[in-house]
């Protein structure tokens, strides 16, 4: 019964999505500045469709209907309750459904928040959105449907993976897919622009808060899938430069530089053409990286059991949208003037532009070189972490400095600057590395630099903030927040990587390693019998010789009977300063365990980093709210 | 006496930096290494018997002697250039490390010509 | 629209990258290592299993071929192989056979051996499994034919099939 409910209600999806394109259709003909009540209806109907058919979902999952193909395959009576309901999106066509769900949800808040633009723009954006909203509903119908049904109803569900049950993974699809399906909505207003040529300011506030929104919460989503990658498998890294973690890194390039444009077609009406451009290639990459999950192309941890039919529509939905971008954009842009002073923001803002250009082609070469060269030459290689250190790291010198330097310049008018107190600072930040590493160890000269610019940023924000306090400049505070972020996360990032100790080696119960100033005590093991996983937990001692003090960690091997799994649950003790890290598996057919002992400074830090980031983006939604 | 106690000294310490590196480098080994069997993992983080193996013969060229270059040109010999995680600077890789910093080159003069332009 | 040059540049590469990924999906993705056809096997050292003698390269060099095969007693899906290798050990006098007894204790593995039936020529050890990455191998069972010069000319990934069988038969002729 569920699964006739749900599929009725995507029918209804659909059917309110060809209504609403015809009605905005003969609406816009009509030459006034009321949008008819019945598109605003029709939206509303679409929206409580939208959401009923995902709890339908939802609530198949609690009570654990298996009459649903979706629910067999993807849980189990013996599931926890808040992990039945997640598994919800936790597979393909699950999460295929919170697509649209938000697909809809933000062509109803559009229509409804925008209310003083332009009309013809406004019904454009919703027809342009009601097209992808067809696009991904007929994909869900034809492929990947998850009300479909099966009869005999099977008794029991398949989906107990214990990886997957875990909080972190549960709220960080969501978090990202509010990003990556939000900027649905300026490509669609992009696409609207330029057929009602409705351009300059007024666009750029139209779409403003909704790159804010799919921008905070895109920072979010990676920031809480690195947390899950961190805490939940094992190996003690938070990033590995993955295809599919790249998958998600590529649209935030893209709407950073978004964001940032945005502002400079807001105060000064140029930039339009390369606006657009941002606008339409955020969800091409956001639609490529969906591609690149989930059609099995790649090799990776993270993707879902892939199939290759999915890729084939998936292609075919991300070609149509591409031609059908360019074509509109050769057909209708017109060449602009650029009158650029050289000393101020916006300068500053195309100068972040091109680096976020240079990153977002490296880590897209990164990750399709290995399929395009394994198609034409069928020769395989592997592009890992050392390729994008390499390359990307030696400029995030020039780009930071820049970063600090930039906003002290104003808008429109060239400013000679005096940099006395910026050259200041910036000897401040000189000495404080020396510091660094004069005390705790020395690194090289690249790492050096990392520090200095990154201490540079942070001061600068903070002598920043003291003056916009002073001066009451609130609109700047999202601006020094972020910044201010970004500096703290490379500053953790740097300081992580260069002092993180990493020991790989073999014990046995009862025996000793020394790692530098640390001995760990291999005490004992314990095995326990929980209710679904038998548990070898081994205790170790950790005696910090220098500080003489001591922890105790218990690092797990879980042995999961349905299905039959093996997970490694790392001893992890995060603190201010650094945390320990310890994983044990077992060496097999020998009573040796293999133990990896990490000691990972400032790992807490790059957290609290990633969130100041992302909460600068909020004070700024906050603000333009108070505002208005 | 006591200049025996400094040499003693000096003796632990460097020995202990020494270990240290060779740790440091074993470990950077580890991570450029890909487990072959594993979806998307390097040497270092794997569990899987692959990996251990692995570990033990990296183990023993260290202790031979043999150097980082001379460990990966040894493996990908033996399976290929997918085993490491950095690509060679090969004449099939060239478009690869190339086109990030064409684009920058690009992308500098697309920024210096904007700016340069001024209204007629 | 103009058609220009630029526009044209553009749509290609569009349509280069949709076609490579189409072409992409209908890819084998797992790596197989058959890339290493054609590598000369070199620098292992090898011993007897039952004597610790040591077999070398100037060993395996007196056979017209040689198949290397690794296996061990606590290795399910050898058991499925291995009538196979009995097959090759009676049939074809030019192919010897090396089996390398992986990760495994020496009495398990000549129980074994007793118990299936001996089709090996010579039967090296490796307990800490060193040597299987000498010879390209990432798991097991997994074998390797060799010509007399040494070079791989075949690589067989998994237990040998009635498929694999034969065509080893073929290349050995």
């Amino acid at each position: 019964m569920l699964s006739n409910i749900g599929e009725i209600l995507v029918f209804l999806i659909l059917a309110s999505s060809f209504l609403i394109i015809y009605n905005a259709y003969l609406d816009i003909k009509i030459r006034n500045q009321i949008v008819k009540k019945t598109i605003y209806n029709l939206s509303l109907f679409q929206i409580t469709f939208t959401i009923l058919s995902f709890f339908t979902l939802i609530i198949g999952f609690i009570h654990s209907d298996f009459s649903l193909i979706n629910v067999y395959e993807n849980s189990h009576t013996a599931k926890p309750l808040f992990y039945k309901i997640a598994g919800t999106w936790g597979n393909h066509e699950g999460s295929l459904l919170l697509w649209i769900n938000i697909l809809v949800l933000f062509s109803f808040l559009f229509l409804i928040f925008n209310f003083r633009h332009n009309k013809k723009f406004r019904l454009c954006t919703l027809i342009f959105q009601n097209i992808l909203i067809i696009g991904f509903v007929v994909f869900l119908l034809l492929n990947s449907n998850p009300f479909s049904s099966i009869y005999p109803v099977p008794l029991e569900g398949l989906g107990l993976n214990p990886i997957l049950q875990d909080p972190a993974l549960a709220i960080h699809p969501p978090l990202l897919y509010v990003g990556f399906v939000g900027c649905s909505i300026y490509f669609s207003a992009a696409m609207a622009s330029m057929f009602s040529e409705y351009k300059g300011k007024e666009f750029a506030l139209s779409i403003k808060s909704w790159v804010q929104i799919s921008w905070c919460f895109q920072t979010l989503g990676i920031t809480v899938g690195s947390i899950w990658a961190y805490y939940e498998l094992g190996w003690g890294g938070f990033w590995f430069w993955d295809p599919v973690e790249n998958a998600s890194l590529l649209p935030w390039f893209a709407i950073t530089a978004l964001m940032h444009s945005v502002m400079v077609l807001e105060k000064r009406n140029t930039l339009y053409a390369w606006v657009i451009i941002l606008c339409l290639l955020t969800f091409i990459l956001s639609v490529t990286g969906t591609f690149l999950v989930r059609s099995g192309i790649l090799n990776s941890v993270h993707t879902f059991a892939s199939d290759p039919s999915r890729g084939i529509y998936i292609l075919l939905f991300l070609g149509m949208m591409i031609f059908a971008s360019l074509i509109i954009f050769f057909n209708k842009h017109k060449k602009e003037s650029y009158n650029f002073n050289l000393k101020t923001r916006e300068t500053f803002i195309l100068v972040n532009n091109w680096f976020m250009a240079f990153f977002l082609v490296t880590v897209l070469v990164g990750t399709l070189y290995p399929i395009f060269l394994d198609v034409i030459t069928d020769v395989k290689i592997s592009v890992g972490p050392p390729f994008y250190n390499i390359v990307i790291i030696p400029l995030i010198v020039p780009f930071i400095i820049l970063m600090t330097v930039g906003p002290q310049f104003k808008w429109i008018n060239s400013q000679d600057i005096k940099f006395n107190k910026n050259i200041f600072v910036f000897f401040g930040a000189v000495i404080i590395n020396l510091f660094i590493y004069y005390f705790f160890g020395s690194y090289s000269i690249l790492t050096n630099l990392i520090f200095i610019v990154a201490i540079f940023l942070i001061l600068q924000c903070f002598l920043d903030a003291k003056k916009s306090f002073s001066k009451n400049k609130k609109f700047e505070y999202p601006r020094i927040i972020s910044h201010l972020g970004f500096g703290l996360l490379v500053l953790s990032i740097g300081i992580n990587h260069q002092y993180s100790l990493e020991v790989d080696f073999n014990l046995k119960v009862g025996e000793n390693k020394k790692v530098n100033n640390y001995e760990i005590f291999f005490e004992n093991i314990k095995i326990e019998q929980n209710k679904n996983y038998k548990s070898v937990i081994g205790n170790f001692k950790l005696t910090d010789l220098k500080k003489n003090s001591v922890q105790y960690l218990d690092p797990e091997i879980r042995v999961y009977s349905d299905p039959e799994t093996l997970t490694y649950e790392a001893a992890i003790k995060s603190r201010i300063t650094s945390d320990f890290y310890l994983t044990m598996s077992n060496v097999s057919r020998s009573e040796y365990y293999n133990i990896k002992f990490q000691n990972k400074p400032f790992m807490i830090w790059i957290w609290i980093s990633a969130f100041i980031i992302a909460s600068g983006g909020f004070v700024q939604l906050v603000l333009k709210k108070n505002e208005n | 006496m006591r200049l025996k106690k400094i040499i003693i000294i000096y003796f632990f310490l460097f020995s202990s930096l020494c270990a240290d590196e060779n740790n440091l480098e074993l470990n950077e080994i580890y991570k450029n290494l890909r487990c072959l069997i594993c979806q998307g993992q390097s040497i270092a983080d794997s569990n899987s018997d692959f990996a251990s193996t692995v570990k033990l013969v990296v183990q023993d060229q260290i202790r031979e002697g043999k150097s980082k270059e001379e460990i990966y040109d040894f493996l990908i010999s033996k399976y290929g250039e997918w085993i490491v995680y950095q690509p060679a600077l090969t004449k099939n890789n060239l478009l690869l490390w190339s086109l990030p910093y064409v684009v920058l080159i690009l992308g500098g003069f697309v920024v210096f010509f904007i700016v340069r332009r001024k209204k007629a | 629209m103009k058609i220009s040059i630029f526009k044209i540049i553009i749509f290609s590469f569009v349509i280069f990258f949709l076609l490579v990924f189409w072409l992409g999906l209908k890819k084998n993705n797992n790596y197989d290592t058959n890339n290493i056809i054609g590598n000369k096997i070199s620098n292992f050292q090898l011993s007897s299993i039952y004597n610790n003698k040591s077999i070398s390269e100037e060993v395996l060099k007196k056979n017209k071929f040689t198949l290397i095969n690794f296996f061990a007693s606590w290795c399910a899906p050898c058991r499925t192989e291995h009538k196979y290798l009995l097959n090759l050990s009676n049939k074809n006098d030019d192919v010897k056979i090396l089996g390398i007894n992986f990760k495994d204790k020496k009495n398990n593995a000549i129980s074994f051996l007793n118990e299936l039936g001996n089709p090996y020529d010579f039967v090296a050890e490796d307990t800490e499994g060193k040597a299987s990455i000498f010879f390209g191998i990432y798991g097991i069972p997994e074998s390797v034919l060799v010509d007399s010069e040494l070079v791989i000319i075949k690589k067989i990934v998994g237990p040998i099939d009635l498929e694999q069988y034969e065509a080893i038969l073929q290349l050995t002729q």
